[in-house]
């Protein structure tokens, strides 16, 4: 079971405050604390459990500056066998359809079964690189996936869907999953899987060597462009329950059961 | 100079903190702080992902770094868990003589169940009832006398942390007891499971803080131990010791660095979000410029404990006027740091679930602990005089 896993650097916005740079289309970096994105982190975690039980090879794959090897060490350290870092000055302000041009160039060569990203990023969200990915191949895909069998050559996978439904599909091999939070149990880096990363080579590659020319890419190459970035506004929308505490509770739960919190 | 960590010692440093942040627990410290329990499966799990066997070698079952990269450990397991980070980072604590002072056959025997937690935690009896730092003056009243094949050993010690948990622990003994000075009759002896020893009466303390860790009193009464636990010489257990606590004190510089690290920032993110008088509280100068103050000495006293480590790591030893700074003035700046974020929290800092009135009693220990800070100043001191008339 040979398995690609696409993962992506993001900054921990969580509890940080974010500044909107000048040019009002990013973040400025500043002190923000970068790491791999959350959804990736399981997985990675999913394609080393499918490699620990099937055998095979574990492939992760990123987009980014120098920086970004930091992503890639740690999945060295958590079970990745080989990682690439597709890096060029022209990938800059591509969308999430350029971005997965890019990865498609890197990895429609490759031998693979499975192809994972996570379900979204947590910086920009779009959740589009691993459907747009598919669609390249020529491959299936499933989204929001938390869980992954595989038996006579095919995955049996089940779909998160909304209001607390799943649905189990079957879907032939090779095919593109975007892997859910809580699908499993992301193992913790090891010092013995730091040691193991330090020891272990990054490819890179670049436009040409993937085959693109610079209108493929970045904004030339996208579908759609960021205008602006803000930060939503404070609005005095704040309702202050006023009563016994009697009267405010039961004001307090029709509020969540009109919101949908329950029924 | 090159003030940056590598590649590899960043990778270490957001192992531990990933680990630290999802495992020391709020609600598991909690419990162990008003239950006064040892965090066994806290250190499992830490040794497990090779955290405490990082700085030993892979032969006795380490990960082969340096203790550069065990006070980032330190460090970040004390930023979050405070004095529960010390306890899961130094509770290999004496098993340092036998790796540093230890034959062969001692080094396989017990480092590997060291590096795996299996041992863990391992007790350092040094302290006596009246005499902690003052080894010099007068012979020790714990004695091992030799007797066939074995040891002998009478006497009490206080002050032992871990003694009732303890896969072993490494006690100091007078051998030699006409030796002059009396520190060269020193011998350092090991004793397996001490809380299962027949003639070994433990009791614990009632304390201020570091409520993870008991600190005990010890008994030895007849209590024989084969004479191959001896560790180094006959008679030059003062040196081992000495040498070992010269680089274990970076270690408690560095979660003394980390418990700072911790108390700070909770405090700066109340007083990001805080509101008084109309305005964020960090917005008025009394409370900036502690923050600034804070900041300051902490990233001070983190300069000594990387200098420390670096320095052991190159050169196989810190020099002790190095090491004696890296251990008080961390400490001093924890303690320091974790009394301003109380300050800052106002009437939250002062309740327990808020945690940094627990980092500041925590912290207060790392100033008594492996000498206090005056024995630290004399020893700079007499570094930097010489023996002045």
């Amino acid at each position: 079971m040979d398995i690609v896993v696409c993962v992506k650097r993001v900054p921990d916005t969580s509890e940080a405050d974010v500044i909107i740079a000048k040019d009002e289309r990013t973040v400025e970096a500043g002190d923000l604390v970068f790491d791999i994105n959350e959804w990736d982190k399981y997985a990675v975690e999913e394609a080393v459990l499918l490699k620990e039980k099937y055998g095979g090879t574990v492939t992760a794959v990123t987009l980014g500056p120098d920086e970004t090897e930091d992503t890639l060490r740690r999945c060295f350290a958590t079970g990745a066998d080989k990682a690439i870092r597709l890096t060029d000055s022209a990938f800059e302000g591509s969308d999430a359809a350029a971005i997965a041009k890019i990865i498609h160039q890197a990895v429609k060569d490759l031998k693979f079964d499975l192809i994972f990203t996570g379900t979204q990023a947590s910086d920009d969200g779009y959740g589009q690189v691993g459907p747009v990915l598919a669609s390249l191949l020529g491959t299936p895909h499933a989204s929001v996936v938390t869980q992954v069998d595989i038996a006579d050559g095919k995955a049996r996978v089940q779909r998160e869907l909304e209001g607390g439904l799943s649905e189990v599909v079957e879907v032939p091999l090779p095919a593109v999953f975007t892997i859910q939070t809580g699908i499993n149990e992301p193992r913790y880096v090891s010092i013995m899987g730091v040691r193991k990363a330090a020891g272990k080579e990054i490819e890179t590659a670049g436009l040409a060597d993937l085959g693109l020319t610079a209108e493929d890419v970045g904004e030339k190459g996208s579908m759609t462009k960021v205008e602006r970035l803000f930060l939503p506004p404070v609005t005095k929308e704040a309702e202050i329950i006023q009563g016994s505490p009697d009267e405010a509770s039961t004001r307090l739960a029709q509020i969540i059961k009109d919101k949908g919190g329950f029924s | 100079m090159d003030f940056g960590l590598s590649k590899e010692q960043r990778d270490i440093q957001k192992a531990a903190r990933e680990f630290a942040e999802a495992e020391f627990d709020k609600d598991y410290m909690l419990d162990l702080e008003l239950n006064h329990k040892f965090p066994h499966e806290l250190l499992k799990k830490a040794c497990d992902l090779g955290f405490l066997g990082i700085d030993f070698p892979e032969e006795y079952g380490g990960a082969g770094y340096g203790l550069m990269e065990k006070a980032l450990v330190c460090e970040e397991f004390g930023r979050v868990g405070g004095g529960v980070g010390t306890t899961v980072s130094t509770s290999h604590f004496a098993s340092k003589i036998v790796l540093r002072s230890g034959n062969e056959a001692q080094k396989k025997k017990y480092l590997p169940s060291v590096c795996s937690g299996e041992s863990l935690p391992v007790a350092g009896c040094f302290t006596e009832p009246d005499r902690g730092s003052d080894l010099v003056t007068f012979p020790l009243s714990t004695t091992a006398v030799k007797d066939g094949a074995d040891y002998v050993i009478n006497g009490p010690k206080t002050f032992i942390s871990f003694a009732d948990v303890a896969g072993f622990g490494v006690v100091l003994c007078q051998t030699d007891p006409e030796a002059k000075p009396p520190y060269r009759g020193h011998s350092t002896i090991i004793v397996d499971k001490p809380s299962e020893q027949p003639g070994i009466t433990i009791t614990d303390f009632v304390k201020m803080g570091w409520k993870s860790c008991a600190t005990t009193q010890m008994s030895f009464s007849e209590v024989r131990v084969p004479q191959e636990n001896l560790v180094g010489e006959e008679n030059r257990g003062f040196y081992h010791t000495i040498n070992f606590l010269d680089e274990f004190r970076v270690e408690i510089g560095a979660c003394s660095v980390g418990t700072a690290q911790g108390a700070f920032e909770k405090a700066l993110a109340y007083a990001k979000t805080r509101e008084a008088f109309g305005r964020k509280i960090g917005t008025f100068q009394a409370i900036s410029h502690k923050l600034a103050d804070m900041a300051t000495k902490i990233e001070s006293a983190r300069l000594i404990v990387y200098k420390a480590g670096w320095q052991f790591d190159k050169e196989g030893k810190v020099d002790p006027k190095l090491s004696s700074m890296a251990k008080w003035y961390p400490a001093r700046v924890a303690v320091e740091v974790a009394d301003e974020a109380i300050e800052i929290l106002g009437g939250h800092g002062y309740m327990l679930e808020n945690e940094v009135e627990r980092f500041y009693r925590d912290a207060r220990v790392y100033e008594l602990i492996e000498g206090t800070r005056e024995i630290h100043k004399n020893t700079i001191a007499r570094s930097l005089l010489g023996k002045l008339e």
